[in-house]
């Protein structure tokens, strides 16, 4: 039972409330769009809505439920004292205090400039400085979770670093390299602009620089699904891990192949040459790598517990599985999601095709299957699985849990199918209003309202959530005792010290990260770079 | 699955890393095959303006936009996007005919695409965005500015008129303007 668990919970709680609104929000905007007659309906406040929707779904429900489970993992695999409580609530207030700057600038209008910024547009200076706090706040849980590691190893020489504690590690590590881009671009290149110092911005560079963190943000957030799939989602099956090595191989290749990546969000920008595209677009193939590796040794890891339970033949297993949990529910929906979702960026990344999809709804529809079909899925999974142990007391019934999970997968696929057919016939993105009176794209109205009904399906799911997460008096109390993290079919008893740090795999992450942004980056500093003019979208 | 030694389990996970190579490979090497065969490769001219003059280039100033046949026979297309229109907001070009369409913005980043075609690049200010083409269907096709930017994104939406070949008339000037058609 952690000790830390109200440090835990509060980091989790507060991911989950701003997720809620971020759903309610992300319906209203769908509801704008359609052909249906919606309140509110002026740009102004669907932009407003979707910097909302955007902030709070991907810097800060994920930013703080990673932080909340890496502590969980930290106290629970390492079966050790946290390190520094009074650093991670210091980080946690400065989270919740970058938030409301960030939350308040967005509601008073000033910051109308999506999650993504886009210079010239500017938001005002409270904006920029509330997500430097998050992000801040992040680092020091990152130096935490080093130390936690450290502190494990110093401890106990020789013995592998548990496998939930190394893929905390690998994300933590891989955040840090993952920053850089955007906070250079917020420093040195917004800020300045912000504050009154330029009026002029180099929209290439900041292209590029937002370039790098956006695809490693993903992975980011993905990583505590997939130390779900390793390290909890097999004992929950009633099996075992098939390999850990495969496991510590798979994080490791997640922070080497997720940075030197970001330039095919580019693929169809002026500013850059073919050559590095392609060079990044090939890096990008390969981290499909890891996730194909993923899908088979989880598969495998199931197939063992389900013969385990008496399942036979060769598709029998699956039937045997214990689907009546949500770990192995959410699991099983979480890998059926990844298929659609995967595929999908497999064809965004094939560089010359992306000129079919590029700032269509069929991008919306990938990234909101991965976010939601796999990441999200799966954070609800880990919520249902350690909240008995956070709160002490049992949850409801895992029938409304499960209730909540089918609801969320079915209203997914509802709300992406449309989109991904609709961003094939060239829906394209960001807009708050179609002209459906145009008769090129009448016909899109009826879609539209189907995704909208997906939408409306995601947001019952994500208050039954919340609802199912309220503590009940008249549950019954859990007795103390750890959380227990899938074991191998072998435990390993020694690993290769380069599986068990991470020094030799900054190296290698420094030397890609030259090779792929060296030059793209260095081309905006030789002669004369190109300068836009400010935009700026606050009044002060 | 034979799990029982830690052997059978690399063996497999062997055997699994092999196809995941292969079908990497595949990819790859039909990414490669449409770049270098078929010339489809992402729109990647490096080409540097100056924004806040854009209106005095020799290019996109006003009486130089919309469609030209040019001396040496290329049909090209200049358009301006800027917050929130594109100027002109209709141009015509002709089908099954190789054309180039050219964009730049004065202002912040805009991108299009062309409904029903592959036609997609971003418009980003300092740049000229360039893509060759050839339009395989004729009539009014829409060309929305995909990329957010700014309030008044969703207004900003163009129109390309693909006329059949024979229909294509340019005048003394080599000029076409969708009035005209």
């Amino acid at each position: 039972m952690p000790r830390n668990n109200r440090l835990i919970l509060a980091h989790l709680w507060l991911a989950f409330v701003v997720f809620l609104f971020a759903c309610a929000l992300g319906v209203w905007q769908m509801w704008v769009r359609g052909p249906l007659s919606a309140p509110q309906d002026i740009p102004h406040r669907y932009y407003q809505s979707v910097t909302a929707h955007g902030v709070s779904m991907a810097y800060v429900l994920t930013t703080f439920f990673i932080m909340g489970f890496g502590y969980f993992v930290a106290e629970t695999a390492l079966r050790r004292e946290l390190p520094g409580r009074a650093w991670a609530w210091g980080a946690y207030v400065m989270g919740v205090v970058g938030v409301v700057m960030a939350v308040l600038s967005i509601g008073a209008g000033q910051a109308s400039v999506l999650y993504t910024f886009y210079p010239p547009l500017t938001a005002t200076v409270w904006f920029y400085l509330g997500l430097v706090l998050v992000v801040v706040a992040s680092w020091i849980w990152c130096v935490l979770m080093l130390v936690a590691m450290g502190g494990f190893k110093k401890a106990n020489p020789g013995v592998p670093v548990p496998l939930a504690m190394y893929a905390t590690v690998a994300n933590a590590v891989m955040w840090l390299w993952t920053t850089v881009g955007v906070a250079s671009e917020i420093l040195f290149l917004i800020m300045p602009a912000v504050l009154g110092f330029k009026q002029t911005i180099d929209v290439g560079l900041s292209r590029t620089l937002f370039s790098w963190t956006l695809h490693a943000i993903v992975y980011f957030w993905l990583i505590p699904a997939y130390t779900a799939f390793y390290t909890m989602a097999p004992r929950v099956a009633g099996g075992r891990l098939f390999s850990d090595t495969m496991g510590r191989l798979t994080f490791v290749a997640f922070l080497l192949y997720s940075l030197p990546v970001g330039m095919h969000h580019l693929f169809m920008d002026p500013e850059h040459s073919t050559g590095f595209k392609f060079i990044q677009m090939s890096l990008t193939a390969l981290v499909s790598a890891p996730t194909l590796l993923t899908v088979f040794t989880i598969s495998a890891s199931m197939e063992l517990a389900g013969r385990l339970r008496g399942g036979k033949g060769l598709l029998g297993w699956i039937k045997a599985l214990p689907w009546d949990r949500p770990m192995m529910l959410a699991t099983g929906l979480a890998f059926f999601m990844l298929w659609f979702g995967g595929g999908g960026g497999l064809i965004n990344m094939s560089y010359g095709m992306n000129a079919m999809v590029h700032n269509t709804a069929w991008v919306t529809a990938h990234f909101h299957l991965i976010f939601g079909g796999t990441v999200v899925i799966m954070y609800f999974a880990i919520a249902y699985e350690i909240w008995p142990s956070l709160i002490r007391r049992q949850l409801v019934d895992a029938r409304w849990q499960r209730l909540q999970l089918w609801l969320w997968a079915v209203g997914m696929m509802v709300m992406t199918f449309p989109w991904h057919f609709l961003g094939l016939q060239g829906q394209w993105r960001r807009v708050a209003s179609f002209d459906y009176s145009d008769p090129r794209i009448a016909w899109w109205g009826p879609w539209v309202v189907v995704s909208l009904i997906g939408g409306v399906m995601l947001l019952c799911s994500a208050a039954l959530f919340v609802a199912n997460l309220l503590p009940r008096k008249t549950a019954a109390a859990v007795a103390p005792e750890g959380y227990a993290y899938a074991l191998a079919v072998h435990p390993p008893k020694r690993v290769p010290a380069v599986l068990n740090g991470f020094w030799v795999w900054n190296i290698l992450v420094a030397v890609l990260m030259a090779v792929a942004y060296g030059y793209p980056i260095a081309q905006f500093f030789i002669g004369d770079a190109p300068e836009a003019i400010l935009h700026r979208l606050s009044g002060g | 699955m034979n799990a029982s030694t830690e052997k059978n389990i690399v063996r497999a996970e062997k055997r699994w890393l092999m196809v995941v190579i292969g079908c990497v490979s595949m990819i790859m090497v039909m990414v490669i095959l449409a770049g270098v065969v078929m010339h489809i490769n992402p729109p990647s001219n490096i080409e540097r303006t100056k924004p806040q003059d854009l209106h005095l280039s020799a290019e996109f100033t006003e009486a130089n936009l919309g469609t030209r046949v040019e001396a040496n026979g290329q049909i090209t297309a200049r358009i301006v996007a800027t917050q929130f229109a594109f100027v002109p907001r209709c141009v015509v070009l002709p089908a099954d005919t190789p054309v180039t369409l050219r964009l730049s913005s004065p202002d912040v980043i805009h991108g299009i695409l062309v409904s029903g075609t592959n036609v997609n690049t971003m418009v980003v200010p300092g740049y000229v965005a360039q893509v060759h083409t050839v339009f395989r269907e004729t009539g009014d096709l829409l060309m929305p500015c995909h990329e957010y930017c700014g309030l008044g994104h969703s207004e900003m939406v163009a129109t390309v008129r693909v006329v059949p070949k024979a229909d294509f008339k340019p005048g003394p000037d080599g000029r076409v303007a969708c009035a005209a058609q």
